[in-house]
């Protein structure tokens, strides 16, 4: 799905042409271009006056919708399945998906993504079969896809180690001489506001900055790092912390799908020119548990959590199509039996996945084997067919 | 067949083995969704809601609120085609009807593994064998494939297909865990996360203990004596089968879980016997004088309400002994040997939940009145199940007291930390060379365990033979030495 550049057209007709501030008293300073009512803001001015656009057809609004809703109802069918015992943990982005959504269509087809373990919205947006992963949560496989096929590398469970794998991969790609024109290569990191208390994280800044790496650092901050609260991790907004390292960050709204996707856009296209590295602090929150292993009731209370319902990303971007009448309900309907569909499918390949033989545990391993593993593959074959039954 | 499908507690977080049933959301006959949460389940980790993994109408549910369910045991049953009609008479026959019989039966008796009657061994819907309870040791052997050219295949299936389910996977699961060690209550509670689990294992309240580590922390040791104390409400391992045929599979074998005070003991035994070099000296003496000297001693007044038996003078000889032989009163603690000039002396004490040795504090320093008092006290109270966790640590020196099993001497392990123990045998009429002629006397064999790292064998000798004086004339032995 191609997104309209920002700053292309303005529909004038639709969006009460008014500029909103990042900075707000009161407010937490960040990008909107949709309010939690589904009120649509013509542009925002960022930290370093930056202003942030976002135009779309009428088509492209819907595909949003639907990316959104998609993405959160597969979600919550691999979290039901964990639930029954079908996967050993999930890891849910219930809450994110505006952030993963507009971050994931704001990526060019060249661009390059280093996600989290969380970013099954990023993954749904490169195009990824969305069984892919839960392979890995099955615990049947390693949860594999070809991350040079897709651009999108594998899930990272070590928390922020991908984003020195993205420095280094981002510094290759300025090496190459891929960078400089508007056709340029770019690379992002996506890690959580957790991970900014990790070195790897702030070892990264230190060298995406000095190398001027094409690569934007995408941070969903979702308030929690699992129970420790935002205010436990950090004592100035996560964004302003690029300042110190040399390179612009900027606050957005990560339940706004449009404001997520203008502020990468822009940032990816900074990097792709050759302008290095830039920080996003997507602002958002995570409405689940920080995995189905946790039970975020015992460290936030109710009201909180009920604040950010208000603020929900596909309400108010249902509100939007409504509003400005560029979806029906017959169409609401059809997205959301598109998705009942299509979680009913995943359910069903899901409970299909072979159980892997015993013997697959010594492929991938070397790209061409080894002598030694050889023998050992030869040995536990040997010793798995001293059993009765066996197939080989 | 199939249509109807049986649901069973997942691992809901990564490694758990049981979740406590909070609240169902549904009840028997309800019609359901697919992903309808059906259950509130909470884990050592975190409450949770379970989805219906299938559409239909339940059938059945296996266990009310407030049970502790191990993981992989089936919770609910689920008819997933109930337009279809009514399952056929010989299916019905070996399933619970949908009623509240079957959580009736839960309630009666779910200590003892709940089992659904009617159920147990009857083939179930899908073909497998409906069990309520048995997760981990049968489902491991059901899954292991006959090696080629081995015993025929159904040697080893048999304990699955056949009849009764082996009881000890039933095992009640302990109620210790529920609100346990999240520092909720009662404060913070400092305790290492391996001592956590330890105390998860053994069923200890954290936050009942005060700690003896650096800050108050609970150790290791804390909680291990707490747990040979605590009157826990799981009884002693081999209590759990209802009935003892039912409890043995068809292979003929019983499988106990080792846990409580069976695993602590064992724990204690082996650390014990494998590092303090055990040496075990035997003397046998005439005690005719001393049982003599305990009649004479009933009969004064003032001794009149006090139970005096052997095993008090016993206790007595040994504090004498202790006093002239201080070194064996000690512990090695490594590169040093500590040397105590108090003895708080254990006496293994036999109760329903297994062995346990309380201990009196300084019984050194106690007249003969006060020891037989503390004695008296210290059996009752481990008898009633009460002995608290202070009277269980600390011991320096123990007595066992094997005598009254109707055995002559044994070769005692020492508890942990101790460098003596003493096995008191039974005092049998015996005869005996007494005064240059062979003459019927009363007799016992003692027993002296000690630690060769710090005790050699010519003190150990000296100690158990100055024992051995005391008991064959205590009264000269009283007025030589003090």
């Amino acid at each position: 799905m191609a997104k309209g550049d920002p700053g292309v057209t303005t529909r004038g007709r639709r969006a009460a042409p008014r500029t909103k501030r990042a900075a707000t008293a009161g407010e937490p300073e960040l990008v909107q271009l949709l309010t939690p009512e589904g009120e649509r803001i013509e542009s925002a001015i960022g930290p370093d006056g930056t202003e942030y656009r976002a135009d779309f057809t009428d088509e492209e609004y819907r595909g949003l919708y639907r990316d959104l809703v998609l993405v959160r109802k597969l979600d919550a069918e691999a979290t039901a399945l964990q639930r029954q015992g079908e996967l050993g943990l999930w890891a849910s982005l219930l809450g994110q998906e505006a952030a993963q959504v507009g971050s994931g269509r704001a990526l060019r087809t060249q661009d390059m993504a280093f996600p989290t373990y969380r970013e099954h919205g990023v993954l749904y947006c490169r195009g990824i079969d969305p069984i892919m992963p839960l392979g890995l949560f099955r615990g049947v496989d390693q949860g594999g896809w070809d991350p040079n096929e897709f651009k999108f590398n594998m899930y990272t469970i070590v928390i922020g180690a991908q984003t020195l794998h993205a420095t280094g991969y981002a510094m290759g790609v300025h090496m190459d001489g891929k960078t400089g024109t508007e056709d340029g290569e770019a690379v992002i990191a996506y890690f959580g506001d957790g991970a900014t208390s990790q070195g790897d994280v702030n070892e990264a800044f230190v060298w995406a900055s000095v190398f001027n790496a094409p690569l934007v650092f995408f941070c969903q901050n979702n308030q929690y790092a699992i129970s420790e609260p935002l205010e436990r991790q950090t004592r100035v907004p996560l964004y302003q912390r690029a300042g110190g390292f040399g390179f612009p960050g900027v606050r957005v709204d990560g339940n706004d799908v449009l404001a997520s996707y203008a502020v990468t856009r822009h940032a990816l296209d900074n990097a792709r020119l050759g302008q290095g590295p830039s920080l996003i602090e997507a602002y958002t929150y995570r409405m689940g548990a920080h995995t189905t292993s946790d039970d975020p009731t015992r460290y936030r209370i109710a009201s909180e959590v009920e604040a950010w319902q208000a603020k929900d990303p596909i309400a108010r971007m249902k509100a939007f199509l409504t509003k400005q009448q560029i979806a029906d309900e017959s169409f609401f309907a059809s997205v959301d039996e598109q998705a009942r569909t299509e979680s009913v499918h995943l359910r069903e390949r899901v409970l299909a996945m072979p159980n892997p033989e015993p013997v697959t545990m010594f492929d991938h391993v070397y790209p061409n084997g080894s002598p030694e593993l050889d023998e050992q593959r030869a040995q536990f074959s040997k010793y798995m067919e001293s059993f009765e039954g066996s197939a080989h | 067949m199939s249509r109807i499908k049986e649901f069973n507690l997942p691992d809901l977080g990564e490694g758990l083995t049981e979740g406590e049933i909070l609240a169902w959301l549904v009840k028997v006959g309800d019609v359901i969704e697919l992903n309808q949460p059906i259950v509130e389940v909470e884990t050592a980790k975190a409450a949770v809601e379970i989805p219906a993994k299938w559409a239909g109408q339940v059938r059945a549910i296996f266990h009310p609120e407030g049970t502790t369910v191990e993981v992989g045991t089936p919770i609910i049953s689920i008819d997933t085609d109930p337009s279809a009609g009514p399952i056929e008479e010989s299916t019905t026959d070996a399933l619970p009807t949908p009623s509240a019989a079957s959580l009736a039966a839960v309630e009666v008796a779910p200590a003892e593994g709940a089992v659904e009657p009617g159920l147990i061994g009857g083939p179930a819907p899908g073909g497998r064998t409906a069990v309520l309870v048995g997760y981990g040791p049968r489902t491991t052997a059901a899954k292991r494939r006959p090696r080629k050219g081995g015993v025929p295949a159904q040697a080893s299936a048999a304990p699955v297909q056949a009849a009764p389910a082996p009881a000890a996977p039933a095992a009640p699961v302990s109620p210790a865990p529920v609100g346990n060690g999240n520092g909720q209550a009662g404060g913070l509670v400092l305790a290492k996360p391996p001592v956590r689990k330890l105390a998860k294992d053994l069923g200890v309240d954290l936050t009942t203990l005060t700690g003896s580590g650096p800050l108050g922390s609970i150790t290791r040791e804390d909680v291990q004596q707490a747990a040979s104390a605590t009157p826990a409400a799981e009884p002693l391992t081999v209590a759990a089968p209802a009935t003892a045929a039912a409890s043995f599979g068809a292979d003929r074998e019983q499988r106990i879980p080792v846990k409580g005070v069976r695993k602590l003991t064992a724990e204690n035994m082996s650390r014990s016997a494998f590092t303090a070099p055990h040496v075990t000296e035997f003397l046998t003496v005439d005690v005719t004088r001393a049982m003599k000297a305990l009649d004479r001693l009933r009969e004064r007044r003032e001794w009149r309400d006090v139970r005096v038996s052997p095993l008090l003078l016993v206790a007595k000889a040994v504090l004498l002994a202790v006093k002239r032989h201080p070194m064996v009163n000690s512990s090695w603690a490594g590169d040093e040997i500590v040397v105590k000039d108090y003895v708080n002396l254990g006496i293994a004490a036999a109760t329903e939940r297994g062995l346990i040795v309380p201990n009196i504090k300084d019984a050194g320093r106690l007249s003969l009145r006060e020891l037989a008092d503390a004695m008296t006290d210290l059996v009752q109270t481990a008898k009633a199940g009460k002995t608290s966790p202070a009277n269980m640590s600390g011991g320096t020196l123990t007595i066992t007291n094997v005598g009254v099993f109707g055995v002559d001497t044994g070769t005692p392990i020492l508890p942990p930390g101790e460098s003596a123990i003493l096995a008191f045998g039974a005092v049998r009429e015996l005869p005996w060379v007494h005064k240059g002629k062979v003459k019927p006397r009363l007799v016992t064999t003692l027993g002296l365990s000690f630690d060769h790292r710090i005790i050699d064998g010519e003190l150990g000798s000296k100690f158990l033979r100055d024992i051995g004086d005391f008991l064959a004339d205590p009264e000269a032995a009283l007025l030589a030495w003090t």
